[in-house]
């Protein structure tokens, strides 16, 4: 990649479009994203973005580093209410409920819309309580026997349960790296999350661990609506059913992902999943 | 029923919210609470402090016309010294309480009357004739210092409280006498600034302490940064991973949190008795509070050298100078600000330390201004430690007029180590 | 010679001999080309100088009142040198006396020139050892000088001496440790020569002020701990049960709740408790927490039931337990500053409160490190003197009522130790197998809570 060309498309305005080009709506929505801006202290790092999530699709989002994926993904559930500097500014409505409202509940908003972070972040306690923990916090178990079939039923839709049935009592950060990315998305489903986010899910993991997750994500997809932040191409062409690229904190383009890179509308696009740039 | 259901999750966990909230906010409120005892303690100690401790700022003086009459003082020549050392200055004073009381006439009475001025008066009209001879057999009007439960009494009155001591009826009556004439006023506690302790509360000061303090913390400072720091560049910049490195670490850690009364016993059994150094004098405090203070300075140091970005010895490395030169023209001048904020924050800590130095015997009551690291003295916190034991109530307020001037210098010490670690911020 | 000019002329010396060593390493340099910079040479000649010159004097200080001893007690009879020690240091005091012209009265005439002898060695010593210090700083300077040449590694040398120097001063640490060690234990093992180890650990009954007798059983001094021990851990229990919640809350509300500016004034607040010197404590616990303790519990009529004193473990416990707030505070926020934020996201990012968060991942994820800091706290709380001096009483009462006055270990070594000490008696003694004490259970503490709070570091890192 040279200079040059790297120079060319992130400081060439004109290319950049007014809203996403392809087709950031749907008929179906289960979130929908108007006019969305993140802003820390007084540096804007998502400008205006306009975007449709459909129910129980996958939809993913690319772009080169630091171009806003993460921070437009933690908007989906109020994560960045963590950030003190950071504002939030438009309207995200799932099932016609304004999520960007300083005086929604973020609780019952977090347990319907989960999320899966970059690095596998077990707590320190055991396998078990890691899973049981968001039930017990919720009260979604009565009983003890309840409780149990949460967990088995949990871990099992994550794959997990033949490879920890045994030591249930150890601690989650016993595991290898694809065993606790797997608990942190057994841990999310506990709740049945309607919507789940995931940031770079796969980024600290080995090929082998990665295809077990990304097999984990197709089976969710029947009931859930999973949106992924990922920075690999490949692992967004293998997952989603719609592609959406960010590029300096603007939403460039959203199209089905086999189109996204087959025939991208938009040239940044382009220049990005051919590899100009990332 | 099935569990996976969204719409039960979202039902239960509508239904759980309001306990939830009421736990997170029971949580907070423990938080404020918290926080909120800790400020109410630091309130609380200081206006304790400070309300006890304002009135000794100002003492009561009373106005008498003193006649240096020569029968009285029973001397011929105020300029002869071994005559001024015996001439009976008291006597002066009494005569001078009798002529502004002429009617009191009983012994006893006139025992109480004398007893309204303190015999701190004496020594300042003997001072004053030293200075000014002709004043012999010439009258002149002074203001005395009065007694210390003159003194209470006049404070209390003054501030409209009742007061209970140990002022007799008669006493109180003269006071008021006084009073009536504008013969009594408190003035600026010029001489608790200025002498040393005494066994009269209205004569006793804080300098001989404060010199006492400087001395040993001088002494301290002297040893304590010079050995932190080298012993810090040594951890840092040369030391192999070893056990004995380990064991340095271990060491310096453990000593960090060793109680300070155990310092005293080495310096009791090691300097004292085994070397047979003198008890109470700074040296031997400063070099027991060096041992204390080291681990803090070497911990410190260590943060700071550690700061120093690498490049900075590359730098140095790569243009042939020695590893010496590096680090005596590299990174000492750039770890200063911060190994000075340490010291700093050790001499504050030494400052405030009293168990160790009572164990070398600076509890001693001296009267004298010390004049240098082997002369007997007693330290600030050990004053407050013993004037805080006396039975006198005079004592008492300036206990805590002494703990404000302590804790004054102890502010104004980790302001400046606050100021100094601001600087060293900027500079990175 | 006095200090003063003695220290002047070891200045004026050591300028000497760097002048010295540089230009010698210049006139000696000819055409060849010097291996060091000359400014080297001078340095090398100056570590030369000054190694010697203060080895000599701190042996001269260390040992000449040994000469000194020594050579007067060669003034008097065969009988009365081969006497023990508590004899000999009487002997020595009486010499020393009339040296210094006090209370000379009536001596015999050996005593006389014994002290004759002492005055003459103490005037000559300060000379002797002004010429001794001197001559060997001269005599190192030389030895240097003549061994200088264009050849010699000046500057590889003196960083050699540089690094040892450092070294050793890092080695001080462990010479305080064992000074401590030794100094503690070697009284220690006097006193329990005179006292069983048994009856000091076990024993109920603590009165070391009994009359003054040689024959330990029959005289009134008890050296039975327990009291000690009990109201020790009493009133480190009261101030560890107001400190610990108080600093953990305090720092969990500063860093996980408190908007930052409330954060930016409230810290340095507590800290400035943490700056107040223990003997103010002390001094507010004395004069104004304990009676108001005492007020109280007698308003509310306790003293019918109970001992109620006016030097109270309470009030010295709750006085403590304020001063260690920050202590504990200022560890808890380290600690649970350190844990990761991926942690509270993942709670959180199921829907769990933030007190959910801190109560059910973060502070168990700190756990460790806050036990660290606990056990710290203790040991503070443990070892501190003057609260407990001035507020917690002497009288070595065995009770478990909080209102009553106890005493503490630090408190009887202060005791014990202040004032005149006859270094035989059990009692002064006694102080150091207290301090022994002290010393191993701080110790074990300390070990074991930086080893806990390093693993815990170790494994966030």
């Amino acid at each position: 990649m040279s200079t040059t060309m790297n120079d060319t498309f992130l400081d060439d305005n004109a290319n950049i479009p007014e809203q996403a080009v392809g087709a950031p709506f749907s008929d179906d929505a289960k979130i929908a994203i108007r006019d969305v801006s993140v802003a820390y202290a007084d540096k804007k790092a998502v400008h205006e973005v306009d975007l449709d999530i459909g129910r129980n699709e996958v939809i993913a989002m690319i772009g080169p580093s630091g171009c806003g994926k993460s921070t437009f993904l933690r908007c989906l559930n109020r994560m960045n209410d963590t950030i003190d500097v950071c504002r939030v500014t438009g309207s995200i409505k799932m099932d016609d409920i304004e999520i960007n409202d300083g005086k929604l509940d973020v609780v019952p908003l977090r347990a319907r819309v989960g999320m899966v972070f970059q690095k596998p972040n077990p707590f320190p306690k055991s396998i078990y309580d890691n899973v049981a923990y968001g039930p017990r916090i919720h009260g979604l178990a009565n009983r003890r026997s309840e409780l149990d079939d949460i967990v088995e039923t949990s871990l099992r839709r994550a794959g997990l349960w033949n490879e920890v049935k045994d030591r249930l009592d150890q601690p989650g950060t016993s595991l290898s790296g694809g065993q606790q990315q797997r608990l942190c998305i057994a841990r999310t489903i506990a709740v049945s999350p309607e919507v789940i986010l995931m940031d770079e899910p796969c980024s600290a993991l080995d090929p082998i661990a990665t295809a077990k997750i990304e097999e984990l994500i197709s089976e969710l997809s029947n009931n859930i609506t999973i949106v992924i932040v990922t920075h690999s191409m490949q692992q967004a062409a293998r997952v989603s059913s719609r592609t959406a690229y960010f590029h300096m904190g603007r939403l460039i383009e959203v199209n089905p992902t086999q189109q996204v890179f087959t025939n991208p509308d938009h040239q940044l696009t382009e220049a990005y999943i051919t590899g100009r740039f990332g | 029923m099935n569990k996976f259901d969204p719409q039960r999750t979202s039902a239960l966990v509508e239904a759980s919210l309001k306990r939830r909230y009421r736990a997170e906010a029971r949580f907070k409120l423990y938080g404020v609470t918290s926080i909120g005892i800790a400020l109410l303690a630091l309130v609380v100690l200081f206006t304790d402090i400070i309300s006890t401790g304002i009135g000794a700022f100002r003492q009561t003086y009373i106005q008498l016309d003193v006649h240096y009459d020569a029968e009285v003082l029973g001397i011929s020549d105020a300029r002869n010294e071994k005559q001024l050392m015996i001439a009976n200055v008291d006597g002066v004073v009494k005569a001078a309480m009798r002529a502004r009381f002429p009617e009191v006439s009983s012994r006893g009475d006139r025992r109480a009357l004398y007893s309204l001025v303190s015999v701190g008066a004496t020594f300042d009209l003997q001072d004053e004739l030293k200075q000014q001879p002709d004043l012999l057999g010439q009258h002149k009007t002074y203001w005395l210092l009065a007694d210390d439960d003159i003194d209470s009494y006049f404070k209390s009155v003054q501030a409209g409280e009742s007061y209970a001591g140990r002022v007799s009826e008669k006493q109180i009556e003269w006071v008021d006498a006084l009073r009536d004439s504008g013969d009594i006023k408190t003035r600026f506690n010029r001489r608790f600034f200025t002498s040393g302790d005494s066994a009269e509360p209205e004569m006793a000061g804080i300098l001989g302490a404060l010199v006492g303090s400087l001395l040993t913390l001088a002494v301290t400072l002297i040893l304590s940064f010079p050995i932190g720091v080298a012993a810090a560049v040594y951890l840092e910049e040369y030391a192999p991973r070893n056990r004995l490195t380990d064991f340095i670490e271990v060491n310096i850690n453990n000593l960090a949190a060793v109680p300070s009364v155990i310092f005293g016993l080495l310096g009791l059994a090691i300097f004292l008795n085994m070397f047979g150094m003198p008890r109470s004098i700074p040296l031997v405090g400063g070099l027991v509070l060096t041992l204390m203070t080291l681990p803090t300075i070497i911990i410190s140091s260590r943060a700071a050298i550690k700061a120093v970005p690498p490049s900075i010895r590359e730098a140095a490395l790569g243009m042939g100078a020695s590893k010496m030169q590096m680090i005596i023209h590299h990174v000492l001048p750039l770890a200063m600000p911060g190994m000075l904020t340490g010291a700093i924050i050790g001499m504050a800590q030494a400052l405030g330390e009293t168990a160790p130095l009572l164990m070398i015997g600076m509890v001693a009551f001296i009267v004298d201004v010390p004049g240098g690291v082997t002369d007997p003295s007693t330290v600030l916190p050990v004053q407050i430690f013993l004037w805080a034991d006396s039975p006198e109530r005079a004592f008492t307020e300036r206990t805590s007029a002494a703990i404000m001037v302590l804790l004054g210098f102890l502010i104004s010490m980790n302001a400046l180590a606050v100021w100094l670690r601001r600087r060293l911020e900027r500079r990175w | 010679m006095s200090a003063s000019v003695l220290i002047v002329c070891m200045g004026l010396m050591l300028l000497a001999a760097f002048t010295l060593g540089r230009g010698r390493s210049l006139s000696v340099r000819g055409e060849q080309r010097l291996n060091s910079l000359p400014y080297f040479y001078g340095m090398l000649t100056v570590m030369w100088s000054a190694l010697p010159g203060v080895a000599m004097l701190g042996l001269w200080l260390i040992f000449d009142d040994n000469v000194i001893e020594y050579v007067a007690m060669q003034y008097l009879p065969a009988d009365m040198r081969s006497v023990d020690d508590g004899e000999r240091s009487l002997i020595l005091n009486q010499i020393y006396n009339l040296a210094y012209d006090q209370g000379a009265t009536l001596a015999p005439d050996y005593m006389v020139s014994a002290a004759q002898a002492v005055n003459r060695m103490e005037s000559h010593s300060r000379w002797l050892m002004s010429v001794v210090v001197l001559s060997s700083m001269a005599i190192g300077a030389g030895l240097m000088w003549l061994r200088i040449s264009p050849a010699l590694k000046a500057r590889e040398r003196l960083e050699k001496w540089f690094r040892t120097g450092l070294q050793l001063c890092s080695m001080i640490a462990i010479l305080t440790t064992i000074g401590i060690l030794l100094s503690v234990l070697f009284e220690s093992l006097r006193f329990f020569r005179q006292v069983p180890v048994t009856e000091f650990l076990f024993g109920l009954d603590w009165s070391p002020q009994g009359a003054f007798h040689a024959d330990q059983a029959s005289s009134g001094m008890r050296f039975g701990a327990i009291p000690l021990f009990a109201g020790t851990l009493m009133i480190a229990a009261i101030a560890l049960v107001i400190a610990v919640p108080t600093g953990l809350m305090s720092a969990i509300y500063l860093s996980e709740y408190a908007p930052s500016k409330l954060r930016a004034t409230v810290k340095p607040l507590i800290e400035i408790l943490a700056g107040v010197p223990t003997v103010v404590y002390g001094f507010f616990a004395a004069l104004t927490v304990a009676p108001f303790i005492r007020d109280l519990a007698t308003s509310m009529g306790l003293d019918q039931w109970v001992a109620v004193s006016s030097e109270s473990a309470l009030a010295a416990g709750l006085v403590m337990g304020i001063m260690i707030i920050p202590f504990v505070s200022s560890l808890a926020d380290d600690v649970i500053n350190a844990v990761p934020q991926s942690l509270r996201d993942g709670s959180l990012g199921l829907g769990a409160t933030q007190s959910e968060t801190i109560k059910q991942v973060v502070i168990p994820a700190a756990l460790p490190g806050i036990v660290g800091g606990v056990l710290l706290a203790a040991s503070r709380a443990i070892g501190e003197t003057m609260i407990v001096v001035m507020a917690a009483g002497l009288a070595a009462n065995l009770t478990a009522n909080p209102l009553d006055s106890v005493t503490t270990v630090t408190v009887q070594i202060v005791t014990l130790l202040v004032g005149d000490q006859e270094f035989d008696s059990p009692k002064t003694l006694a102080a150091f197998a207290l301090g022994l004490m002290l010393f191993l259970v701080t110790l074990a503490l300390n070990y074991l809570a930086l080893h806990v709070v390093r693993k815990y570091r170790e494994q966030y890192e």
